[in-house]
């Protein structure tokens, strides 16, 4: 009968493999404490992709910016295609709703399609925002630049569409691209695409 | 019940709807000092749950007391840090 008795064991592999234990403790340990003290601010972060340039789409982008400022948040808005309109200052305050194809509009398509129609819609709306007290986009757009929040418009869009740095709101970020929107996104807490 | 706190600052948002009664309220409670007491004022009947998700959100501000009337809510927030 024999037993699998351990081997003895060799004092100086014993205090080689502490050590080795000892320094992989270390190791770790620090690595920990890099990861926590760069996530451990307890601040959250937002990123917002904001594509649209219809006068009802450049709400939610501005509503939702401007709340996650005052809650503290990072915030980002990364503009781009026609959702840079939200931010080029004359074109901001002439966006228009979109009557065709809006199911929500108490018209069929055929007429929605007639001219004139996006701006008899927008101006029934701009007139209820008035009656409502609902803020406009401009002061949305004040709002979040006071609270701090970074509104970025995309250089590709600005090139695309010949716009200049001067025609867009002061304050509002210029130069970026995909890959700094990106780079917010991944420590971001919410992405959202609109 | 107001008098039960001892209002340092109102805000008076009436007539102004969804952001702007929280948005507001955030900027005027950065210019209070730890213990101090906002008042808000408002008309916005979502201002009931907005402000509440606010302060319960935010580091630095505690809500104190919310109060419905005709058309008015009243919502009071401490200045915690």
């Amino acid at each position: 009968m024999s037993t699998d008795t351990p081997q003895s064991p060799d004092p100086a592999a014993n205090a080689e493999d502490v050590a080795d234990l000892q320094a992989r403790i270390d190791e770790l340990e620090e690595e920990l404490s890099a990861v926590k003290s760069d996530s451990d601010d307890g601040q959250k972060k937002m990123t917002i992709i904001a594509t649209k340039g219809t006068f009802d789409m450049a709400y939610p982008p501005l509503i939702l910016a401007s709340t996650a400022a005052a809650f503290g948040w990072d915030v980002v808005v990364f503009h781009t295609f026609w959702g840079l309109d939200i931010l080029h200052e004359e074109k901001s305050k002439n966006l228009k709703m979109s009557a065709v194809g809006n199911p929500s509009m108490p018209m069929p398509n055929a007429i929605a399609s007639l001219p004139f129609m996006d701006s008899m819609a927008t101006k029934m709306m701009e007139k209820k925002i008035d009656e409502q007290g609902t803020a406009t986009i401009e002061e949305l757009i004040e709002m979040s630049l006071d609270t701090g929040v970074d509104l970025q418009a995309c250089q590709m869009t600005m090139e695309l569409m010949d716009y200049e740095e001067d025609e867009m709101y002061d304050d509002v970020t210029t130069g970026v691209g995909a890959a700094t929107a990106l780079e917010h996104m991944a420590d971001a807490d919410i992405q959202l695409l609109i | 019940m107001s008098e039960a706190y001892d209002v340092t600052e109102t805000l008076d948002v009436k007539g102004q709807s969804c952001p702007m009664p929280v948005v507001k309220s955030k900027q005027a409670a950065d210019d209070l000092a730890e213990g101090e007491v906002l008042e808000v004022v408002s008309t916005d009947s979502g201002s009931m749950s907005d402000i509440k998700g606010w302060a319960n959100t935010t580091d630095g501000v505690e809500l104190l007391d919310q109060e419905e009337g005709d058309d008015i809510y009243k919502h009071y927030v401490r200045k915690t840090e």
